[in-house]
C-alpha cells in the first residue's frame, strides 16, 4: 500500500510533469487562458494517461520489444480519439475551446513517457496509480496556471469576478503572459522546494 | 500576392511557437546553441512540408471512405513512418545531410507542430490571410511557411540564450524559468506584428 | 507469462492485432456517438437561431462570415420583417480574448445605446471612427469594423431573400467586389424561414 501511495504522490509532487519534468508544455501554455479551460485539458489528458497506462501494462508481455513504440502509439491514439468522440458528443462547448489540443494529446511527451518508463515495467495496479498521480499532477498544474492567468488577466477566478475586469493586465490572457506566468510560477516553486 | 501574405502571416503574425503554442518542447529543448537550432529548423521544414502533403492526400481518402474518426491514429503513424523513411533514405543518399539532421529526426515524431499543422491543414482550419482559398497548394505553402516561422523563432531564441548563458541569473530562475521568461518577451515582440495581415 | 520474442512473425502479429482491435473499438464508439455529435451541432445552430430571433415568429435568421482580426468569424443575425436587428450570436471566432472577443456581448448592451445595435436598422452601420454612430469595442476597432461588416452583409443577404432576387445573383456581385460571400442557412432552411414568414403575414 505504501508503495502505491508513493507512486501516486510521485506524479503530483516529486516528479510533477509540468513543474519538475517540464513535459507537455504545448497544452500547458495554450489552453490555460482560464482555470476551467486548464482543468478540462488536464482531465482529458489524465483520462488518456490512466487508460493507456493500464492497457499497456496489461499488454506488456504480448508486445515484442522492437515494435513497442508503434504499438504504444496505436494504443494512446485510440484513447485520444475516444476522448475526442466522447467530448464532441457530450461536452461540445469544452471541445470547441480546447480544439486542436485534444488530438495533440497523442504527442504529449508525458503519455508516451509514462508508458515507456513505467507501465511497460510495472503491474497493472501500480500503472493505474501512476497514471492517476501523473494525471492529477498535470491537472493541478494546468488549473493553477489557468487560475493565475485568469485572475491577473481578467480579474476573475473560475469565472467568478474577484476584482473589476478593467484592472486586469490583459497580457496574461495573451500568448506572452502564458510564458511569463509559467516562468514565475516555476520560480516560486523552486524557491519553496529549496527551503 | 496572396502567397506572399501566407508567408508573412504564418511566419510573423501567427508564429507557430510564439502565438499558437505548438512545438514548444523542441523550442525549449534544442535552443541552447545556434548550430543545433539551425539543424533542428532544417529538419522541421523538411518533415513538416512533406508530412502535410501526405496527410492532406490521406485525409481526402478518409473523407471518401467515411473514416474521419481514424484521423489522429493514422496521421501519427504516417508521420512516424515518414520520419523513419526519411532517416533511412538520407543515410543512403546524403551522408553529409544525415550527419547534420540525423540526430533531430527521431525527436521530430513527437514534435506536436508536425501533427498539429497536419491536422489543421487536413481539416481546413489553418489561419490563412484574407483572399487565400483553402486547398492543397495553399496548405503546402502554409506548412512550409509555418516551419520557417518555427525555424526563425528557434534560431532567434537560441541566439538570445547563447548570450544569456554568459550572464548571472538568480539561482531560482536558472534553467527553464529564465528560458520561459525570454520566450515570453520574444512572444511580446512578435505580437507587434498582429493585425499586419 | 514470458515476454514475447521479437521475431518477425510476433512483431507483425502483435501490431496487426492491436491495430485491428483499436480500429474496431473506435468504429464502434464512432457509430454510437455519431448521432449524438450531429444532434449537438444541430442543437447549437437551433439554439442560436432561437436566440437571435428572440421569440419573434416572423423573424429571419441569417448567417454571415467575414475576416476579423484573428481570422474568419461567423455570426448569426436575426431580422424582423422590416429589417431591424432583433439579435445576434457569434457562432465561431478567433478574436483576441479580452479585446475583440467582447463582440459576443458588446453590441447588445441595452444600457449603452451608443454601442447597442439591437433594434437598429442594418445595412450601413459603421463605427464612430469611420463617421458612423456605433461605438467600437475599446482597443479593438478592427474587430468592431469586421463585426459591423458582417451585420451589414447579413442584412444585404436578408434583403436579397426578401425581394426574391435570388441569393446566387447577390453572391456573384459580392464575389466581384472581393468580399467574403455570405453563407445564409442552406437553401432549404431559408425557404422554410420565408414560407413561415409569408404564412404569418397572410394571417
Amino acid at each position: 500500500m505504501s508503495n502505491g501511495l508513493k507512486t501516486l504522490m510521485n506524479g503530483i509532487l516529486k516528479e510533477n510533469p509540468t513543474f519538475v519534468l517540464v513535459l507537455g508544455m504545448c497544452p500547458t501554455l495554450a489552453t490555460t487562458t482560464s482555470a476551467i479551460n486548464g482543468m478540462s485539458m488536464g482531465l482529458a489528458t489524465m483520462f488518456v494517461l490512466i487508460c493507456s497506462n493500464v492497457v499497456i501494462s496489461l499488454l506488456k508481455n504480448l508486445i515484442p520489444d522492437k515494435v513497442r513504440i508503434p504499438a504504444f502509439i496505436v494504443v494512446i491514439a485510440t484513447f485520444v480519439t475516444l476522448v475526442q468522440l466522447l467530448m464532441q458528443a457530450y461536452l461540445p462547448a469544452i471541445y470547441d475551446v480546447l480544439g486542436l489540443f485534444i488530438p495533440l494529446i497523442v504527442v504529449n511527451c508525458i503519455v508516451l513517457g509514462r508508458a515507456e518508463a513505467f507501465a511497460a515495467k510495472n503491474s497493472v495496479g501500480l500503472s493505474a496509480l501512476d497514471g492517476i498521480g501523473m494525471g492529477l499532477g498535470f491537472t493541478l498544474a494546468l488549473t493553477l496556471l489557468g487560475a493565475v492567468r485568469e485572475l491577473l488577466g481578467t480579474g476573475s477566478c473560475f469565472g467568478l469576478p474577484v476584482f473589476p475586469e478593467n484592472y486586469g493586465a490583459l497580457v496574461f490572457v495573451l500568448a506572452p503572459g502564458a510564458f511569463i506566468a509559467l516562468a514565475y510560477l516555476m520560480v516560486i516553486i523552486n524557491k519553496l522546494q529549496k527551503k | 500576392m496572396v502567397y506572399f501574405l501566407i508567408f508573412i502571416s504564418a511566419i510573423f503574425v501567427n508564429n507557430i511557437v510564439l502565438s499558437q503554442f505548438l512545438g514548444i518542447c523542441p523550442f525549449l529543448g534544442v535552443s541552447k546553441k545556434i548550430d543545433t537550432a539551425m539543424g533542428m529548423s532544417a529538419a522541421v521544414i523538411f518533415v513538416l512540408t512533406l508530412a502535410t502533403v501526405v496527410t492532406y492526400l490521406l485525409q481526402m481518402l478518409l473523407i471518401k471512405w467515411g473514416l474521419e474518426f481514424l484521423q489522429t491514429i493514422l496521421f501519427i503513424l504516417i508521420i512516424a513512418a515518414l520520419v523513419q523513411m526519411i532517416e533511412i533514405i538520407l543515410k543512403k543518399i546524403s551522408p553529409a545531410l544525415y550527419q547534420a539532421l540525423g540526430v533531430f529526426l527521431p525527436l521530430i515524431t513527437t514534435n506536436c507542430c508536425i501533427l498539429g499543422v497536419a491536422i489543421l491543414v487536413a481539416n481546413g482550419t489553418e489561419k490563412l490571410p484574407m483572399g487565400a482559398e483553402h486547398g492543397m497548394l495553399t496548405g503546402t505553402l502554409f506548412a512550409f511557411a509555418t516551419a520557417v516561422g518555427f525555424g526563425l523563432a528557434l534560431v532567434l531564441f537560441a541566439g538570445i540564450r547563447e548570450q544569456l548563458s554568459m550572464n548571472k541569473v538568480p539561482e531560482a530562475m536558472k534553467g527553464t524559468p529564465i528560458a520561459l521568461l525570454t520566450a515570453g518577451l520574444l512572444a511580446m515582440a512578435f505580437m507587434g506584428f498582429s493585425g499586419v495581415v | 507469462m514470458k515476454k514475447l520474442e521479437s521475431t518477425f512473425l510476433n512483431m507483425v502479429l502483435s501490431l496487426v492485432i492491436i491495430s485491428v482491435v483499436a480500429a474496431g473499438a473506435l468504429a464502434g464508439v464512432y457509430l454510437l456517438t455519431k448521432a449524438n455529435i450531429e444532434a449537438q451541432k444541430k442543437a447549437k445552430q437551433e439554439a442560436a437561431k432561437m436566440a437571435v430571433i428572440a421569440g419573434h415568429e416572423d423573424g429571419t435568421a441569417v448567417e454571415a462570415v467575414v475576416d476579423g482580426f484573428g481570422g474568419q468569424f461567423r455570426i448569426m443575425v436575426g431580422f424582423d420583417a422590416e429589417g431591424n436587428i432583433l439579435g445576434y450570436e457569434v457562432l465561431e471566432h478567433q478574436e483576441t480574448p479580452g479585446l475583440g472577443s467582447h463582440m459576443t456581448h458588446w453590441f447588445k448592451n441595452a444600457d449603452k445605446p451608443n454601442q447597442n445595435i439591437i433594434g437598429r436598422k442594418a445595412g450601413s452601420l459603421t463605427v464612430s471612427k469611420d463617421g458612423g454612430d456605433v461605438d467600437a469595442i475599446t482597443a479593438a476597432t478592427i474587430s468592431s469594423r469586421a463585426f459591423l461588416k458582417a451585420i451589414n452583409q447579413a442584412y444585404a443577404d436578408f434583403h436579397g431573400v426578401e425581394a426574391h432576387t435570388g441569393a446566387s445573383q447577390l453572391n456573384k456581385e459580392e464575389a466581384e467586389e472581393d468580399v467574403i460571400i455570405i453563407e445564409a442557412y442552406g437553401e432549404a432552411d431559408r425557404t422554410n424561414a420565408m414560407s413561415k414568414e409569408t404564412e404569418v403575414n397572410h394571417e
